[in-house]
């Protein structure tokens, strides 16, 4: 029963996930799209409490539809004007887009689907932000400490970048 | 193949291949630098399905490690987001435009 739960839960979230996506690349409006995006993201989390990453889902609700997205708004709002031409002028460009995005899709379906996983016996159902928080001190400190690193360089970076003159 | 009705890591995988198809699509079609990068921040949700997918579903001695790798994808794709907007609103104080159509300052 849970399992058939587990299901239709997987089918509405990612429903709103691919959705969210299709929107985002089609609305013309900017803000519009960064609403579809946030609808896409929270999706996208609720398919990691799906996969037993109530961790993972965390980080994106507060990451992703948060943070990111506040930096995407401010982008989109420093930037006024910006409204794509719509149409015909550039639907080769479209049309070439969707041509890679398509090929993409059928050679990933058909590795991905025609590929035998050595699949798991049991699946486990044990919540995991401690013990990804033991990791994160033990064995994967340096590159925990590498991304502090990282984040320290873009933010110093994107403010130098973005400076008045 | 897939069958519809128990979930398998192909419904997983598949699922992240639709979103990282959807952000290239984004990514190529769009003209508009920010939507571009939106686009890529898609993308990376694509990959990080997919190796959860992974985490989840495959025997390994580390069971755990799709899921660190996940937390450092979103890492470097925050520094990515931060300095890409720096950069485009950089482009934007200089030339008044975001198309990328009208940015080939470069371009050969």
């Amino acid at each position: 029963m849970t399992e058939l739960f587990t299901t239709i839960g997987f089918y509405a979230f990612g429903l709103v996930a691919v959705g969210g996506a299709v929107g985002m690349v089609a609305a013309r409006r900017l803000v519009h799209s960064a609403i579809f995006l946030v609808a896409s993201f929270l999706g996208v989390a609720a398919i990691y409490l799906l996969l037993r990453a109530d961790f993972l889902a965390a980080v994106q609700v507060l990451i992703y539809a948060g943070a990111i997205m506040i930096l995407m708004l401010f982008g989109i709002m420093l930037t006024p004007n910006q409204l794509e031409d719509g149409g015909r002028a550039h639907l080769g460009q479209k049309v070439g887009a969707a041509l890679v995005a398509i090929s993409f899709l059928a050679v990933a379906a058909f590795s991905l689907l025609g590929t035998k996983w050595p699949l798991a016996q049991t699946l486990s159902e044990q919540p995991t932000t401690e013990e990804i928080g033991r990791l994160l001190l033990s064995g994967y400190v340096l590159p925990f400490e590498v991304a502090s690193v990282l984040l320290l360089a873009a933010m110093v970076g994107s403010i130098w970048i973005a400076r008045e003159d | 193949m897939v069958d519809p009705t128990t979930l398998t890591l192909n419904h997983f995988l598949l699922l992240g291949a639709v979103l990282f198809a959807v952000g290239l699509y984004g990514a190529l079609a769009r003209r508009n630098a920010v939507i571009v990068l939106m686009s890529i921040e898609l993308m990376f949700n694509g990959v990080n399905v997919t190796l959860l997918g992974f985490s989840r579903y495959i025997a390994s001695s580390a069971p755990l490690l799709g899921q660190i790798f996940a937390i450092f994808i979103i890492t470097v794709a925050a520094a990515e987001a931060a300095v890409g907007l720096a950069i485009i609103i950089a482009v934007y104080r200089d030339r008044k435009t975001i198309q990328l159509d009208d940015i080939h300052l470069m371009k050969w």
